[in-house]
C-alpha cells in the first residue's frame, strides 16, 4: 500500500472535478461518486497520487468528474489498462470504477484475470443490472425475467452472473457489496477496500432509475451482512452462494500476496546485455 | 566443378530431419563456427505445424558479403531422414550442382528430391553415429558441411566446446568424435565449396530479427511489455522478458492481446515507454485500443511479426499481408506511425527509431516486422550506436492551468505524468476540449482532429524514411524482409549490366509522397514487389503517392520467401518491356 498521508487535509469537495454528469436525475451513481470522494479525502491522499480508470458506460464517465487523474478508455478493458499503470508505478493509488456491462460481460475475461492476477487495486462496480448508455438493454446481471427492453421482450430467461462469487473463485483478495442509497457506508467500504492490499472488489448496488425504476425497491431490499466479514474461503464461498443479493459489507478479506513487477536492474549498461550477440 | 575454391558468391545448405533429429542444434552451431570464420550468414528455419516430431529444416546460406534472403538453390543437403520431405521439399530447391547426402537406413531417396538430378552419396550416418558412445547423426553432418565449405577445424570445435562444455558428461567429447568422423569421411568427396572469411573484418552479431527487435525496443527506452503468446513473434517476448529484468525493467504476460495492448496503454499513460509484440490475429484484436492511444495521445509500439493470413493463416510462415490492417485497420480517423525494417539488421534500428517516433509524437508506432526476418539469425556487422531514444514532452509539477490537450504549432501536447501535482486530466477516447473534458463540439472534434494529424503530418523523418541504392532510370519499389533480396537482384542484374534503382520505404506511414516524388527523380518506369496476394502496397502506393511515372506489380502470396533469381528474372522480364 502506498497511501501517505497528505501535507494538509483535503476534503471530499477537493476531489471533485467542475464537470457536470451526464447521468439522470435520481441516478445511484451520483452517490457513489460522493463516497469515492469522500473516501480518497479520508485516506489522506493527495488528487496526484490517485489514477482513477475506466471502460464505457454510464459509471465508467466518473473519471472526469474527479479531480485525480484518470483515464475513460474502451469498453471492457480498464482492469487491463489498471494493470499496466499500477504495475509500472507501484506507489500510486489506482481505482476501476465501471458498470456491470463493461466489467463482467464485455470485460468478463479481464474481470476473472484482474481477480486471479491480484495486483493492488480497488474494482467498483456500480450495478444496475441494465446496460443505462444504450437506453435499457439486460447485462450480465439481469433477472431472468426482466421483460422491460426491446431487445429481449421476454426476458432473457438466461441465469444472472454472480460477480462476487466469480470474484472469490478468481482470486480477489477484497470482497464487498455496497448500496449507493448508504454513501457513509459505501465511504467505508471503499476505504477499506484501497487500505487492503491486493485486488479489491467492491459492488455497489446503484439503482437506474430511469430503465429500471423498480430498483427503487432496493432500499428495502438491503440489510448489513447478519455475520463478520470471513477470511475463510471455503466459508465465504458458502456465504456468497446463499446470499440473497442484498448483504451490504465486507464479505471476504483474504491475505493472498499481491502481484508485482521488480524493477531493479542488475546490469549497469546496454552494453551488458549486447554482449550476447558478439561473435 | 568450374568455380575456384572461395570464388562462390554464397553456399547454401540445408538440413533437414525429423523433429529432436537436431537439425536446428547443428544449424546454430554451424551458422556460429562460420560467424567465428569471419563469414557473414543467414539461418532460415522451416518447421511444420506439429509442437514436437514434425519436420525440421535448418536452411543456412554463408558468404562474404552480408546475405539478406535465401540463395538460389541448395549446394549441399544433407538428410538424417526423410519424414514428411514431401510437405517441405518445395522449400528445398536442387539443382544437378546440388550434392545430398542421405542415410541408406532411412530408406530410398524420395523421388522429389531424385528428380533434382542432384549428385547423391550413400551416408550411413545412423550407424556410423552408433559406433562413437553417444554419437549423433547431427554432429556428423555438422562435421561433413564444415570440411565441404572449409571451416577451420578449431574454430569448429571452439563452437562444440562453447556449447557443449556446460553440457557435463561425455557430450562434448562425444560430439568431437563424430564431427571428426563426418569431417574425415567429407574429406573423400569430390566436393568443394570453400569459402573465404575474413575474421579480421570487424566485430559481428549473429542474432535473430526478433532479438534485433527486442533489443531495438530497449535501445529506445522500453522499460514495460505487456504481451500474449504468438506465434511467430513469441521469441521478441522470450528475449526480451529476461533482459528487461537485467536493465530494469519487466514484462507481464497478459491473458489476450486485448489486455496487452491495454496494459501498455496504461504502463505508457504512467510515464513508462511500453511495447508489447504480437502476429496478424493479435494485431486484429488490438485495433480498437490502438485507436484508444491515438485518441487519448498515449505512446505505445506494437510489433506484429507478420505471418501468412488471413485467419489463423499460416502461423510459421511469412507473408508481407498486414500492411492493409496495420495502415487502415483503425476506425475513424486515426494518424499513427507505421515501421517496417527492411532487414534482420534493421529490425533493430527500425524498432529503436519506432520507439522514438511513437514518444515524440505520443501516438502508437506499428512495426511490420514479419516471421522471415524475426525467425531467422543473421551473422551481421556490429550495428551502430544510435542516439534515438524516447524523448516524451512532459510537464513539471506546479503547472498552472493546465490543457492536456493543448492545441500547439507542432500538434505536441506536454503530457502530464501522474504523481505530476497540477497536471491531473483524464485521458480520454471520447472526443474531448483542450482541457481533456469530453465534447461533441464541431471545434474541438475539428481542433484536436486537426492537431492529430499535424504532429505527424509535420515531423522531420530526415533520411531514415527509406532505404535507397542507385541510381537507374528503371526502379523497383518494395518494403520489409523483400528490400534484402530485391537488393541482391539489383546487384545481380548490375553484374549484367542492367542498372536498377531501388527504393524501400521503411516509414509507411505517414505516407511521404514528396519524399518519394523526390526519390523517383529521373525514374521512367517502376516496379513495386511484395509478397501479398492482394498486392496491397502496390495499392498504397498508387493511393498516397503522385508517382511521377507508369508503375507496374510484381506479386505473389506467401509462403515461399523470394529467392534473387526470381527477381532477377520478373524485374529482367518488365525492364525488356
Amino acid at each position: 500500500m502506498s497511501v501517505q498521508p497528505a501535507t494538509k487535509a483535503l476534503s471530499a469537495r477537493d476531489f471533485k472535478s467542475d464537470v457536470k454528469p451526464v447521468w439522470c436525475p435520481g441516478c445511484g451513481d451520483y452517490s457513489v461518486l460522493s463516497s469515492i470522494t469522500k473516501a480518497l479525502a479520508e485516506l489522506g491522499l493527495s488528487p496526484e497520487e490517485v489514477a482513477v480508470i475506466s471502460g464505457i458506460g454510464c459509471s465508467s464517465r466518473i473519471p472526469a468528474y474527479l479531480n485525480s487523474y484518470g483515464f475513460h478508455g474502451v469498453h471492457g478493458r480498464a482492469t487491463a489498462l489498471a494493470t499496466g499503470l499500477k504495475l509500472s508505478r507501484p506507489e500510486l493509488t489506482v481505482l476501476v470504477t465501471g458498470g456491470d456491462g463493461d466489467g463482467f460481460s464485455i470485460g468478463g475475461n479481464h474481470f476473472l484475470h484482474a481477480c486471479r492476477r491480484n495486483v493492488d487495486m480497488t474494482y467498483i462496480v456500480m450495478d444496475n443490472r441494465v446496460y443505462g448508455m444504450t437506453k435499457g438493454q439486460p447485462s450480465p446481471t439481469t433477472e431472468p425475467d426482466w421483460d422491460n427492453s426491446a431487445l429481449a421482450p421476454a426476458g432473457t430467461g438466461l441465469r444472472p452472473f454472480n460477480p462476487l462469487v466469480i470474484a472469490l473463485a478468481s482470486g480477489a483478495n477484497f470482497i464487498a457489496r455496497a448500496f449507493s442509497g448508504d454513501p457513509n457506508g459505501t465511504a467505508q467500504l471503499i476505504v477499506e477496500a484501497i487500505k487492503t492490499p491486493g485486488f479489491s472488489f467492491v459492488e455497489i448496488l446503484s439503482p437506474c432509475v430511469t430503465f429500471r425504476p423498480d430498483q427503487r425497491e432496493w432500499k428495502t431490499d438491503v440489510h448489513p451482512s447478519p455475520v463478520d466479514p470471513t477470511e475463510d474461503i471455503g466459508r465465504a464461498a458458502r456465504r456468497l452462494m446463499t446470499d440473497d443479493g442484498f448483504n451490504l459489507g465486507v464479505l471476504y478479506s483474504g491475505h493472498r500476496k499481491p502481484y508485482a513487477l521488480n524493477f531493479d536492474a542488475s546490469v549497469d549498461s546496454l552494453s551488458d546485455l549486447e554482449q550476447q550477440f558478439a561473435v | 566443378m568450374t568455380e575456384q575454391p572461395g570464388t562462390y558468391k554464397s553456399v547454401s545448405i540445408a538440413l533437414t530431419g525429423a523433429g529432436g533429429a537436431g537439425v536446428i542444434t547443428a544449424g546454430n552451431m554451424l551458422l556460429e563456427a562460420a560467424a567465428k570464420s569471419g563469414l557473414y550468414g543467414l539461418f532460415m528455419r522451416s518447421s511444420g505445424p506439429q509442437i514436437r516430431g514434425g519436420e525440421a529444416a535448418a536452411m543456412i546460406r554463408l558468404s562474404s558479403k552480408p546475405v539478406g534472403g535465401p540463395g538460389e538453390s541448395f549446394d549441399i543437403m544433407i538428410a538424417l531422414d526423410w519424414h514428411n520431405i514431401d510437405r517441405f521439399a518445395i522449400e528445398l530447391p536442387l539443382t544437378p550442382n546440388s550434392l545430398v547426402l542421405a542415410d541408406p537406413a532411412q530408406g530410398e531417396v524420395p523421388a522429389v528430391i531424385a528428380n533434382s538430378g542432384a549428385q547423391i552419396i550413400q551416408l550411413p550416418m545412423k550407424d556410423m553415429a552408433k559406433k562413437i558412445k553417444k554419437g549423433r547423426p547431427n554432429m556428423l553432418a555438422l562435421g561433413v558441411v564444415a570440411t565441404l565449405i572449409g571451416l577451420p577445424d578449431d574454430i569448429v570445435d571452439a563452437v562444440l566446446e562453447r556449447v557443449l562444455a556446460k553440457r557435463g558428461g561425455d557430450a562434448l567429447e562425444a560430439s568431437r568424435a563424430a564431427v571428426a568422423a563426418g569431417m574425415e569421411i567429407a574429406a573423400t568427396y569430390d566436393f568443394d565449396r570453400t569459402l573465404k572469411g575474413d575474421a579480421d573484418g570487424g566485430d559481428r552479431w549473429m542474432l535473430s530479427g526478433n532479438e534485433a527487435a527486442g533489443l531495438g525496443a530497449i535501445r529506445g527506452g522500453i522499460r514495460f511489455v505487456a504481451a500474449y503468446p504468438i506465434t511467430p513473434a513469441t521469441e521478441i517476448l522470450e528475449w526480451i522478458a529476461p533482459n528487461l529484468d537485467k536493465i530494469g525493467g519487466a514484462l507481464v504476460q497478459a491473458e489476450d492481446e486485448l489486455a496487452s495492448i491495454n496494459m501498455i496503454i496504461g504502463g505508457s499513460y504512467g510515464g513508462t515507454p511500453s511495447l508489447t509484440a504480437t502476429s496478424g490475429p493479435g494485431l486484429a484484436l488490438m485495433a480498437e485500443s490502438l485507436g484508444l492511444a491515438v485518441a487519448s495521445e498515449v505512446p505505445v509500439v506494437v510489433v506484429d511479426v507478420m505471418r501468412g493470413g488471413p485467419s489463423t493463416g499460416i502461423p510459421t510462415k511469412s507473408e508481407q499481408s498486414d500492411l492493409n490492417i496495420a495502415l487502415f485497420g483503425l476506425h475513424g480517423d486515426a494518424p499513427h506511425l507505421v515501421v517496417a525494417p527492411t532487414s534482420v539488421s534493421d529490425c533493430l534500428f527500425a524498432t529503436q527509431w519506432s520507439v522514438h517516433l511513437a514518444e515524440a509524437m505520443q501516438t502508437p508506432a506499428i512495426v511490420l516486422s514479419d516471421q522471415l526476418l524475426g525467425q531467422s539469425k543473421a551473422i551481421i556487422d556490429k550495428p551502430a550506436d544510435l542516439a534515438f531514444v524516447s524523448q516524451r514532452s512532459v510537464v513539471e509539477a506546479g503547472v498552472v492551468d493546465y490543457k492536456r490537450y493543448a492545441i500547439t504549432q507542432n500538434g505536441v501536447s506536454p503530457m502530464a505524468i501522474p504523481g505530476t501535482a497540477g497536471g491531473q486530466y483524464t485521458a480520454d477516447g471520447l472526443e474531448h476540449s483542450e482541457n481533456g473534458n469530453p465534447s461533441s463540439q464541431v471545434n474541438d472534434h475539428i481542433s484536436q482532429l486537426d492537431k492529430r494529424a499535424r504532429k505527424i503530418e509535420s515531423f522531420d523523418y530526415g533520411d531514415h524514411w527509406a532505404d535507397i541504392e542507385g541510381d537507374g532510370e528503371l526502379a523497383v519499389i518494395t518494403w520489409g524482409s523483400t528490400a534484402a533480396v530485391v537488393s541482391e537482384a539489383i546487384s545481380d542484374l548490375n553484374d549484367k549490366g542492367v542498372n536498377i534503382r531501388m527504393i524501400a520505404p521503411r516509414l509507411l506511414a505517414p505516407a511521404l509522397p514528396d519524399k518519394m516524388t523526390e526519390a523517383l527523380k529521373g525514374v521512367k518506369r517502376a516496379l513495386a514487389i511484395e509478397l501479398s496476394h492482394s498486392e496491397q502496397f502496390y495499392r498504397y502506393l498508387k493511393g498516397y503517392f503522385d508517382l511521377p511515372c507508369p508503375v507496374q506489380s510484381y506479386h505473389r502470396p506467401g509462403p515461399l520467401p523470394f529467392r534473387a533469381a526470381e527477381l532477377v528474372n520478373e524485374i529482367e522480364k518488365w525492364s525488356a518491356q
